[in-house]
């Protein structure tokens, strides 16, 4: 019987299997024919795809994606911890905080609204004009200011974790005997992080793509060593060649966050 | 610069400069009913005015072009090839009529108040729609500028650029004069306009910007009064070029334009070139 069952059971499974490779199958074909059927197809490929002008690029793409991986290394650490920092300030209880509570709520307020592209100007190109001593380098600027409007995001997710611990969590730690600070660092934040790390890692991914309009203050990163190799053959392919690499780039991140997720529902479901 | 297009990717430049180095013959067009090149003389021209050769430019007329808003003192290089012009036609100075004619009037179809008209006239494709063009007289360089107090001001070698921190707008030919002909050492730094590369500038944060002649004597004429050109860098990439604007299918095209290939081959252009724009305007050549 339960032989039996078991035969069924993974006879299922083969067919499924074959059905969804079969109807992969047929959709790739149909979209391969569509494009590669269309009347433009032949100029397309030429100015997208060709692969002598993409193997010119390369080097010159990869140069500048390492700046922008050097770039998210150190923008998404800032970015997580001043985040967190003010969801902490935005979650502390009791009038005195008030003034506290007011501009962590304006900063989230602000750096969301706020156009990335505007912060990275008043960083990079408006910060310098003031010609102070030891003023940082662009890069530094542009960091910070992708910090800034990074944390704003992370912060409500850090934010929104928090407030979603059950507050007899709260309650249960305050009757144990640890401080405020205590039931925060080992009861509340551990639980919230797990909750919103799906979310925070995917701000992360966004981030990752943000990185690179620090080019604007000059700085070449991998998608303008590809605009400028784009000018210079008057063909699109580098483009492609940045948007390969940062699809590469980003299925690390992509995985981990999407792993994190799973982990997160088994537990949820008890497992 | 309004009156400029982008100098990139611009296939008919290509063309044009191609024609103008080989000297292809397909440069000057002499129309069906122009005679050849032995009537090009003043007697058997019909222009505006009998006699006379009215030539067109824009009030005011700038600097270094134009000296004091004063086409006819022969001042300043535009001046000085348009008279340059005139005598190879057989008109002596006292022959030049000039009008002054806006740039937009000049090359909008319609009736034209000029023989030909020098005021900085980019060799298009959409303006041949409207309007003839002669041969280039002159190629567009790219120039480094800095602020008066840089590193780099007053260097007169394009070795002493070598250390450098220079910027361009992206996708130009003076991004290409910073890696083709300069080559420094420091990464070069690309914006996406010049408006955000000046500040740069200004900040400090690059010591020279390179731009194209002309937007280097404005920018530095009008916008950053305390920058200075440091020099004109060597021809590079595909420049864009400046031609005399004559009225759409003129009897005078195919005469013009032999006079200008002419004054280029008799080397007369280049003479006026350093004289104007490198001596008198300050933009030394970077050697």
């Amino acid at each position: 019987m339960a032989r039996a069952r078991a035969v069924h059971r993974r006879r299922q499974t083969v067919r499924s299997v074959l059905v969804a490779a079969a109807s992969t199958g047929a959709l790739g074909t149909l979209l391969v024919v569509a494009v590669t059927g269309s009347p433009g197809w032949a100029r397309v490929r030429q100015s997208f795809l060709d692969l002598d002008i993409a193997r010119a690029a390369l080097p010159d793409v990869l140069t500048g994606l390492w700046l922008n991986v050097r770039l998210l290394f150190f923008c998404a650490l800032g970015a997580l911890a001043v985040g967190l920092l003010v969801a902490l300030l935005r979650t502390l209880r009791g009038p005195v905080f008030f003034p506290v509570r007011a501009l962590a709520t304006g900063y989230t307020y602000t750096f969301r609204g706020l156009p990335l592209i505007i912060v990275l100007y008043v960083f990079t190109l408006g910060v310098p004009g003031l010609r102070l001593q030891g003023m940082p380098p662009v890069l530094v600027l542009g960091g910070c200011a992708l910090v800034i409007t990074y944390s704003g995001y992370l912060a409500e997710v850090f934010r929104a974790g928090i407030e979603s611990v059950h507050p007899s969590q709260f309650a249960a730690g305050r009757s144990l005997g640890l401080t405020y600070r205590q039931t925060m660092r080992h009861v509340v934040l551990p639980q919230a992080a797990r909750r919103v790390a799906p979310p925070l890692l995917n701000d992360v991914v966004a981030l990752q793509k943000d990185v690179g309009l620090v080019s604007l203050a000059g700085p070449i990163d991998a998608v303008r060593a590809a605009q400028i190799q784009t000018a210079e053959h008057f063909n699109y392919t580098p483009y492609i060649v940045a948007g390969v690499l940062f699809v590469l780039l980003a299925i690390p991140l992509i995985a981990v966050t999407d792993w994190v997720t799973l982990r997160a529902a088994r537990r949820q479901a008890g497992h | 610069m309004a009156r400029r297009t982008v100098p990139v990717a611009l296939g008919a430049a290509t063309a044009l400069l191609t024609a103008l180095v080989g000297c292809a013959p397909q440069e000057v067009e002499p129309t069906p009913s122009q005679p050849a090149a032995a009537s090009c003389e003043k007697g058997s021209l019909t222009t505006k005015t009998p006699g006379k050769l009215t030539i067109g430019t824009d009030d005011p007329a700038y600097e270094p072009w134009f000296t004091d808003n004063k086409p006819d003192n022969g001042e300043g290089f535009e001046s000085a090839v348009a008279y340059a012009v005139a005598e190879r036609l057989g008109y002596a100075r006292t022959d030049v009529v000039w009008n002054r004619v806006k740039f937009e009037n000049a090359i909008a179809p319609g009736p034209k108040d000029f023989d030909f008209d020098i005021n900085q006239f980019s060799i298009t494709e959409e303006r041949k729609q409207a309007v003839d063009f002669s041969a280039p007289y002159y190629l567009v360089r790219q120039t480094v500028i800095a602020l008066k107090s840089s590193k780099i001001a007053g260097k007169a070698t394009l070795a002493d650029l070598r250390d450098a921190k220079l910027g361009a707008q992206v996708g130009t030919t003076s991004y290409q004069a910073i890696t083709d002909v300069i080559k420094p050492g420091p990464q070069p730094q690309v914006f996406n306009t010049n408006d955000d590369a000046k500040k740069a500038l200004q900040n400090g944060q690059i010591d020279g910007l390179v731009v194209d002649l002309p937007t280097a004597f404005y920018i530095t004429g009008a916008e950053l009064t305390d920058a200075t050109i440091v020099g004109q860098v060597p021809q590079v990439g595909v420049p864009e070029t400046f031609g005399l604007v004559l009225d759409k299918g003129s009897a005078l095209t195919g005469c013009v334009g032999q006079a200008v290939t002419a004054l280029r081959e008799a080397g007369t252009l280049g003479e006026l070139e350093k004289k104007w724009l490198a001596q008198v305007a300050g933009a030394p050549e970077l050697t």
